[in-house]
């Protein structure tokens, strides 16, 4: 019975120390704990929400990147697109530009080589027949140089009229 | 998870330690008889006790014939599961205690070893005192105990239990205003050393205890909460130490587990809102059933305090006595070879009691924080009944 029979001290002392560690450990331990602990887990809290914010901040800047690569990309393709084509034409051009170029030049060579030829074909053609002539009259002051060679061709020509 | 892992490695260590010192414990206790002849003081229990002390010592059968007092376990366990006037060490040597009596005709303070361990009356100025069973009584000119002047006096002394007491509250006053600077020192930053070992018990007591039962409104009574905890916590784990600033059977002592299930009781009471009420005064039952139902819902405040106050001092008392009778074995029967039974025995059930003494104190703040959540239960809870 002893054992279940609370004594007056023991429950006075338990009740001040009681009293004692409520208040002191109340005020200059627990307070300053929870604190500090809901203090860190908020810092905690703050820094991981930051830390998914980053990240979220980081992919955007990723997927802009990307974009912007993308759309960079594109407009190399079409700037160097229009530089071929550019270039495409400008040969083509050139080529075209020497072409008729070389046709005239080979049509105005052609005429040339036609004046050319006909001016010479005309002096040979003149040289002929100056030296025709000139073997004529040759040919026929030989011929004619006795009266019976000149007579034979009367009497020849003569002859031939009245053939005909 | 984080936690979980500082838990870890701590509690592992904990449980070396602690299983080491009960393995201390086992071979301590096993000194007992000596304290509980010595206490007794009577000349057949010192001589049994010799024998005793012959047969453990030389294992000399030529003792085993002396004038026997047959060894009372039952003596020597509800002895230290008493309270005392002095704190007993080893052998014949004990520290006194210091006696404190609020008398009508004063206060008087003296030294226990006044009484030379109970076998001589003390007079002061006042009355002539006497231990009788470990109780201060007064006696009278006569030498015969003086009923009615005894009653009239206050033994509030520093007993055993009372310093084992203020030794406790001295470690948790240290221990905790050490980690509240450690806290001030690392804002912000991971816990260091012991405050990392604190520090999960505190998150359990907020986590699991508080928030669960008391929901939005736990903040409020975490300091009454945690002082609970670790008051009991501390006293449970200080018992379990066989030697010097240990060994006292504080929280197993029911003036101990009164106050707190007092506090408890107060703090429940105190902040009980409407819905608390109500539901005593104004159950949700038709009116005929009232008359029942009050009175036993009346009874229902009180009985929940006197629940925990007596399941804190079953348990640990319990478990003394456990760890207490398993030595004993091995004075009943007066063989050193039992040791080997009973050592490990002990050391198994030590190893218990820690648990024990985690999970009283657990169930003690849980069941206050379920107490004191019902109390302060908001109203648009109450609605759905």
């Amino acid at each position: 019975m002893e054992l279940v029979t609370p004594s007056i001290g023991l429950v006075f002392w338990t009740t001040i120390a009681f009293l004692v560690l409520i208040f002191v450990l109340g005020k200059f331990a627990w307070k300053p704990i929870m604190q500090a602990l809901s203090e860190r887990e908020q810092s905690i809290e703050d820094a991981l929400s930051s830390a998914e914010k980053a990240k979220e901040e980081l992919t955007r800047l990723n997927n802009e990147s990307e974009q912007l690569l993308k759309v960079a990309r594109a407009e190399r393709d079409t700037i160097l697109k229009e530089a071929k084509q550019l270039r495409d034409n400008m040969v083509a051009d050139a080529k075209g530009i020497a072409q008729t170029e070389a046709n005239k030049m080979i049509a105005k060579a052609k005429v040339e080589i036609d004046n050319e030829k006909t001016a010479a074909l005309a002096e040979v053609k003149s040289q002929v027949a100056n030296l025709s002539i000139e073997i004529a009259e040759k040919v026929l002051r030989k011929q004619l140089e006795d009266k019976s060679k000149q007579e034979a061709l009367v009497a020849d020509l003569l002859k031939e009229v009245k053939l005909s | 998870m984080r936690r979980i892992g500082f838990f870890k490695p701590n509690l592992n260590k904990f449980i070396l330690v602690f299983a080491f010192l009960s393995f201390n414990t086992a071979i301590l206790f096993a000194n007992e008889p000596t304290k509980n002849a010595d206490s007794v003081h009577t000349e057949a229990v010192i001589e049994a006790n010799d024998s005793l002390h012959a047969t453990t010592d030389s294992v000399a059968p030529a003792h085993e014939n002396a004038a026997e007092e047959k060894f009372n376990p039952s003596e020597l366990i509800l002895e230290h599961i008493a309270d005392a006037h002095e704190w007993h060490l080893w052998g014949h040597t004990s520290i006194p205690l210091p006696i404190i009596l609020y008398t009508p005709k004063g206060l008087e303070v003296f030294s226990s070893s006044h009484f030379h361990h109970g076998e001589q009356a003390y007079t002061s100025a006042n009355y002539t005192y006497k231990l009788e069973e470990n109780k201060i009584v007064v006696l009278n000119a006569e030498n015969e105990v003086d009923e009615v002047a005894t009653k009239s006096i206050i033994d509030i002394s520093i007993t055993k239990n009372v310093c084992s007491l203020l030794i406790s509250v001295a470690l948790l006053l240290f221990i905790f205003l050490s980690v509240a600077k450690a806290y001030k020192k690392t804002v912000g930053k991971a816990p260091k050393g012991f405050q990392s070992m604190i520090e999960p018990i505190i998150l359990f007591v907020r986590d699991d205890v508080a928030k669960p039962n008391l929901g939005h409104k736990y903040a409020k009574f975490m300091p009454f909460l945690l002082t609970v905890f670790f008051f009991i916590w501390i006293n449970n784990m200080m018992g379990l130490i066989p030697f010097f600033p240990g060994g006292a059977n504080v929280s197993g002592n029911i003036a101990f587990t009164m106050v707190l299930a007092l506090f408890t009781f107060i703090v429940i009471t105190v902040n009980g809102g409407k819905v608390y009420w109500s539901h005593i005064f104004a159950p949700h039952v038709p009116w005929w059933l009232y008359p029942l139902l009050v009175p036993v819902e009346i009874f229902g405040m009180f009985t929940k305090p006197i629940a925990l106050m007596i399941r804190l001092f079953a348990n640990i008392t319990a478990g003394h006595i456990l760890v207490l009778s398993l030595i004993s074995l091995i004075f009943i029967f007066k063989s050193a070879a039992i040791a080997t039974v009973a050592v490990p025995f002990t050391v198994f059930i030590s190893v218990i009691e820690l648990l024990v003494a985690f999970l009283q104190a657990y169930i003690f703040t849980m069941l206050a924080a379920l107490f004191i959540g019902m109390a302060v239960e908001e109203p648009h809870a109450e609605d759905h009944h």
